[in-house]
């Protein structure tokens, strides 16, 4: 069976500046994969391009949705990738500010859903019923993720924690296969890490979501990957499994630079 | 107090060639510059324990506004003392004052639409009044070829509006913030420079005159009838606006259009499209300010492109900033404030857009954001709360 995300030689240039070169990547139902590298790597790069923001030099973006045929991703605007279930979360943390938690979650079910604006005017009898179970769905969601303390609260009040659960929530709620989470326990603290570990594998063993990770937090990815992608300089310099990462002389290089009497 | 000093104390009397020393005025000065800043910094000082006590999380201090607004016992009595005081409006003031109200809700109506583009969808539109103006001349050129009547050109006039709300709309898709308001003020001018010089198509700086008014199945009404029933024309019209905007609002649409108004890229990232929410904001913001024009002609019964300058687009962008970005009870207010105002402070003579202005910078500086700031949300926690209840 293909993987659910497939990525061939991906390249992507702004101007003169190589930040992905022909990189590969894949991601296979229901696994934890993490995307690591020193900072200025591409690693945001990447998910800008998966994702539709950026559209990248070359390079192929294949997905296939459990039980599906392979699609390509190449084209696509930011909101038919999600459409097509692919969900993210930023590197800093892009919340609706102004509206409530809940009405956070609901913009995520947005594509979900059908409702016109005639359907908005004279409110028929299936406008109120999505309506009812987008409020219902989202309040579901919030559940999962324990914020229901804040439905009613503006997203930008909630403590920093919180709000990175909430972006792990907006994501869920458009009903993705593949979460693709920036780096999501950036800020935290030891306690907020702990958490976000636990959530992430329930995430994947109970709503069957794979996941894609990018993080710097070691300790975090070592404990939560199935498999590890190593990038510098926008080039795949590994890949493996932690035990095999933790071992790489050509990470330990990226990282720690080279020994002197090496 | 010392600045003022050259002009205030000294001044030399031409006719005797000596120098007249005012110090009386010194005095004046003085006392009243002391006793604004005093006023001044009351005000600030409120405004900052106000901030500190909203930062320290006291909760049961809810605003006066919010308490209205949640309160059945205080907001029933206030909404049917206002419906029996626009009902009898009409009859118990002047023609005059009748007039004044009617602008004044055509002006509910403008900002009521444009608070569509602004509030909600956050898309800064300098050149609003063009779609006003697009309404007013549907209504004047049609009747003035073919004879249309206002009813039949009431729609056409909306839909004239969201026609060119998305032909403005596709250009600035891709724009927002400062470079979307430059386009949308040069499209503005655009219109009105058409009317202007197109001599053939709309008669240019000299207008179209003799616009009927309204009619009451197929009865011409004498200046004085007709003036009531525009008046209560334009009540109900403003209601449905009201009760449209209301479920707009607070639906699939109004949603997304706060999302692209809070962040751009995460609403698109969330499965937004963003063409379709901005064009869709444009368009029905520009019906209203379209059904508006065709008011707006029928009542003045005549008009030219001198009503629809940069300066009105400004005023309906008051309304909405003024009475409160996205809160529709905000914008009424906002709208009437502005409106009638002006028209109230008549007495003060050439003072009267000095205190308007001072009355707006005053108002920026203690509530930033706007008269009733809060109105759209609480609704929505009400709903929300007691929906999610029912269901679980």
């Amino acid at each position: 069976m293909a993987p659910i995300l497939e990525v061939k030689g991906l390249s992507m240039d702004f101007g003169g500046l190589r930040a992905l070169d022909q990189l590969d990547l894949d991601v296979e139902e229901e696994e934890i994969v993490a995307l690591i590298g020193p900072n200025g790597a591409g690693k945001t790069t990447f998910f800008n391009c998966i994702t539709g923001i950026y559209p990248p030099t070359e390079g192929d973006m294949l997905i296939s949705p459990p039980g599906t045929k392979q699609k390509s991703l190449n084209g696509l605007k930011p909101n038919q990738v999600t459409e097509r279930g692919l969900a993210r979360t930023f590197q800093n943390i892009r919340l609706f500010p102004n509206m409530t938690v809940l009405e956070n979650v609901m913009i995520g079910r947005h594509c979900r859903m059908s409702a016109g604006i005639a359907g908005a005017i004279f409110r028929g009898s299936s406008t109120v019923r999505e309506e009812k179970e987008v409020v219902r769905d989202s309040y579901v969601i919030l559940e999962k993720i324990g914020l229901t303390d804040f439905v009613n609260e503006f997203a930008m009040n909630l403590p920093y924690g919180a709000q990175r659960r909430l972006e792990i929530a907006r994501a869920m709620a458009t009903e993705p296969f593949l979460l693709l989470l920036d780096e999501p326990a950036a800020g935290m603290n030891l306690q907020e890490t702990k958490e976000l570990d636990d959530l992430i594998i329930w995430i994947r063993d109970n709503e069957k979501i794979s996941i894609l990770l990018i993080e710097h937090d070691m300790k975090l990815v070592m404990s939560l990957s199935d498999r590890i992608f190593v990038v510098d300089y926008g080039r795949k310099i590994a890949q493996g499994t932690p035990e095999e990462i933790k071992y790489n002389p050509a990470v330990i290089k990226a990282y720690l630079g080279e020994e002197i009497d090496a | 107090m010392f600045l003022t000093f050259p002009i205030m104390v000294i001044r030399v009397n031409t006719v005797e060639d000596v120098i007249e020393w005012r110090w009386l005025n010194l005095l004046i000065v003085g006392l009243g510059s002391f006793f604004l800043s005093f006023v001044w910094r009351y005000f600030i000082r409120k405004q900052e324990t106000g901030k500190k006590k909203a930062q320290a999380g006291e909760i049961g201090n809810i605003p006066l506004s919010r308490r209205l607004l949640t309160e059945p016992k205080i907001y029933l009595p206030a909404i049917i003392v206002l419906s029996v005081f626009a009902l009898v409006f009409p009859f118990i003031f002047s023609m005059y004052q009748t007039n004044i109200m009617i602008t004044g809700l055509i002006y509910v109506m403008l900002g009521l639409g444009l608070n569509i583009v602004v509030g909600l969808a956050g898309l800064l539109d300098l050149g609003y009044v063009a779609f006003y103006a697009v309404g007013a001349y549907s209504y004047a050129l049609l009747n003035h070829h073919f004879g249309l009547s206002f009813w039949a050109v009431l729609p056409i006039g909306a839909g004239m509006g969201a026609f060119f709300g998305i032909i403005l709309g596709f250009p600035v898709l891709r724009l927002r913030g400062d470079y979307l308001a430059i386009v949308t003020l040069g499209f503005g001018e655009i219109i009105r420079l058409i009317l202007e010089n197109w001599n053939e198509f709309s008669f240019g700086p000299s207008g179209i005159a003799n616009i009927p008014r309204p009619s009451l199945f197929g009865i011409q009404l004498s200046l004085q009838n007709a003036t009531i029933y525009l008046y209560y024309l334009m009540i109900l019209l403003v209601l449905f606006t009201i009760f449209v905007v209301e479920r707009l609002q607070n639906s699939r649409i109004g949603r997304a259009w706060i999302a692209l108004r809070e962040d751009e890229v995460a609403c698109e990232a969330m499965g937004i499209d963003r063409r379709k929410t901005k064009l869709t904001a444009f368009a029905l913001g520009a019906t209203w300010a379209g059904m508006a024009g065709v008011i707006f002609a029928a009542k003045t019964t005549f008009i030219n492109p001198a009503s629809f300058t940069i300066w009105e687009s400004i005023i309906i962008l008051c309304i909405v900033v003024l009475g409160g970005m996205g809160s529709i009870l905000g914008v009424i207010l906002g709208a009437f404030v502005l409106i009638l105002l002006p028209e109230y402070l008549r007495v003060f003579s050439e003072y009267r857009m000095l205190i308007f202005g001072g009355m707006l910078v005053l108002m920026m500086v203690f509530r930033p954001g706007g008269i009733v700031s809060d109105v759209r949300r609480i609704y929505k926690f009400e709903g929300l709360q007691n929906n999610t209840e029912e269901n679980l």
